[in-house]
């Protein structure tokens, strides 16, 4: 990790907004009844793992670069 | 490398302690509103007085909420008879989407649209589905977010309770 | 190994069985994928299987079964006057997802396999829902070990530590719009070139000849990116992504795309399409041409670690079944992805039917190479 304390900063930096949902809830400025749209199958991040990870992988073995492709979240919000 | 050890046992020991909370006190009068049902008459809380009364916000776009509907309805049909009653409260800005559904899967009891959201909002839904039951006084006893399989074991316990008041 | 793929070729498909969403388990569903690339003289193709299901009400477990079987003529290999050759890679992985109020905790395990390259990589990560529901964050580790050897010498023998750690948030804007911003750092340390490819050096007679590449043994990068997906009032979505890339080799790279989905009238076809550029240098230590055999302490001339652009355009297709006759199904789709990929190397040399001393060494052309990428699949939840 030498060289690159920016991970540990980012990390402090998700655990400090962590920390600041559990003592302090934010009042959501689009309400659980308002995710029509963001629940859409239309709006979901990564419809088909299956394929994109194929396709990171195919791009991967071909380019100098990596990383970063993933994410999560999003959607209906339910539960 | 330490210092993102420390990090992310933070952020671990912040995610297992945030707890959600629920939005309404269950308590007090239960805010009274009226909607247009599926047949289009007007419902009101206030003509339910007297009856245990749950009121379920719910949508198309959301799984658990399409999941427990032939379980509410198993519900509604069983306590009718000792004075309850179950509001299905659709949330969607466009209620053909809630009508088509109900095609598909009809239920028995009253379905209400709530178009622009007043009643979501009056009721401070915090998550869908949500589930508020208001007693024979017409007080707000009991709320209740999002489902999961079980959960209607909660909502038997609560109306079993209730309608013996 | 992959004598014709490139440095990243024992790099596993790193996300599949990461959750989507905290707070609720992902749904069970089945895939089953045939993919075929076609491109440079290389041909890959294979199945893969994904499966995803539910132990109980707070577990989900996936397992995924992957094979490259690869035949290949690409330039690397022309040029090394090696023939065309054929060989599979296998993959499996299992993964384990667990709920826990607003937090899923994910386990993963992947193992690759062939004949001259084996690695395998375990995975943790969380990821937590906050904020109203608006706020994702999520966090992850990752630690691989690859062997390789080498074909043609059974005395060859090394290995690769790899250790990946992810960040990645993903926020409500609107009504209509999220926004996901990843970061991952990878560090590298071991055996980071490929057996069986070669840099070259000019002799003095203005011919060249090849001689065993030598890449630093450490390597660590940084990627973050950002990625927009945005509700159409028609019913549509548009998605606009960007990433950033650079790493100790002196390696920086753009990666920019835009994709829209539509889904036709009547519910049942859904339709993509895509654009994605992809630009970067070269390594410090690339040239296409050293100028004597022992110029450098590291010398590369890999054409992954060339200056190179590439565009990708991508179609896609998804079908949803009509799947009365099997009420034990929830959904089924059919889908077809189509891409088209086409790279223009910046400064790799095309050496392919130019025999040493038919052109001057370092006036050949530059290369570049189109591929087709296919991918047929059907998904079912159940």
């Amino acid at each position: 990790m030498k060289g690159y304390p920016r991970v540990g900063l980012l990390l402090t930096g998700a655990a400090t907004l962590l920390a600041a949902s559990a003592c302090a809830p934010i009042e959501p400025w689009v309400k659980p009844y308002e995710r029509e749209r963001l629940a859409d199958p239309v709006m979901v991040m990564d419809p088909d793992p299956v394929s994109s990870s194929y396709m990171d992988h195919v791009y991967e073995v071909r380019e100098g670069a990596r990383g970063a492709t993933g994410g999560a979240g999003g959607g209906c919000g339910c539960n | 490398m330490s210092k993102t050890i420390n990090s992310l046992r933070a952020l671990l020991l912040a995610a297992l302690a945030s707890v959600p909370a629920l939005a309404v006190a269950p308590q007090g009068p239960a805010p009274l509103f009226r909607l247009t049902a599926t047949d289009g008459t007007q419902v009101s809380l206030e003509q339910f007085k007297g009856q245990v009364v749950m009121i379920n916000f719910w949508a198309t776009w959301c799984g658990p909420c399409r999941q427990e509907m032939p379980l509410l309805d198993q519900l509604y049909a069983k306590y009718k008879p000792m004075g309850f009653t179950l509001l299905g409260v659709n949330v969607e800005p466009d209620s053909t989407l809630a009508s088509g559904f109900l095609q598909k899967t009809p239920v028995t009891f009253p379905i209400l649209f709530d178009t622009k959201s007043e009643v979501s909002k009056l009721y401070q839904v915090a998550g869908m589905p949500s589930t508020a039951i208001v007693d024979r006084k017409g007080n707000l006893r009991w709320v209740h977010k999002g489902y999961k399989p079980g959960d209607e074991n909660e909502y038997l316990n609560q109306i079993r309770a209730l309608v013996r008041e | 190994m992959g004598r014709a793929s490139p440095v990243a070729i024992c790099t596993l498909l790193p996300l599949l069985g990461v959750a989507a969403h905290a707070a609720v388990l992902p749904e069970d569903r089945a895939d089953l994928m045939y993919h075929r690339y076609s491109g440079g003289g290389i041909t890959v193709q294979g199945p893969s299987i994904l499966v995803r299901k539910s132990i109980g009400e707070s577990l989900s477990a996936t397992a995924n079964y992957y094979v490259d079987a690869i035949s290949s003529a690409s330039v690397d290999v022309v040029v090394s006057g090696a023939s065309r050759y054929s060989e599979k890679r296998e993959q499996k992985s299992l993964g384990l997802d667990y709920l826990r109020g607003k937090s899923m905790w994910s386990a993963f395990y992947v193992e690759s396999a062939e004949n001259d390259y084996n690695a395998s990589t375990w995975s943790l990560g969380v990821s937590q829902d906050m904020f109203g529901d608006l706020t994702t964050v999520s966090l992850g580790y990752s630690q691989g070990r690859d062997r390789i050897g080498d074909s043609t010498d059974p005395l060859f023998g090394d290995e690769i530590e790899r250790r990946n750690y992810r960040v990645g948030v993903t926020q409500v804007l609107t009504r209509n719009a999220l926004v996901s911003l990843n970061f991952e750092t990878v560090t590298e340390q071991g055996y980071l070139q490929n057996p069986y490819r070669s840099m070259r050096y000019l002799n003095v007679t203005d011919t060249y000849t090849l001689a065993p590449e030598v890449f630093p043994r450490t390597r660590t990068s940084n990627a973050a990116s950002a990625r927009l997906k945005h509700y159409l009032p028609w019913r549509a979505a548009a998605e606009v992504h960007y990433r950033f890339y650079g790493d100790t080799w002196g390696i920086q790279a753009h990666t920019a795309g835009v994709e829209y989905t539509h889904p036709l009238e009547g519910g049942r076809w859904t339709l993509t399409g895509s654009w994605r550029y992809y630009r970067q240098n070269s390594a410090d230590f690339f040239s296409d041409l050293f100028p004597f055999e022992d110029a450098q302490n590291f010398m590369a001339r890999d054409k992954e670690t060339s200056a190179l652009a590439s565009h990708t355009l991508g179609f896609g297709a998804a079908y949803e079944l009509p799947l009365e006759f099997a009420p034990w199904l929830k959904r089924g789709t059919a889908n077809l992805h189509v891409s088209r990929m086409m790279i223009d190397y910046g400064q790799f040399r095309d050496l392919r039917d130019l025999p040493p001393g038919t052109v001057p060494a370092g006036s050949e052309p530059f290369y570049g190479l189109n591929a087709n990428v296919i991918q047929f699949f059907l998904s079912f939840w159940f």
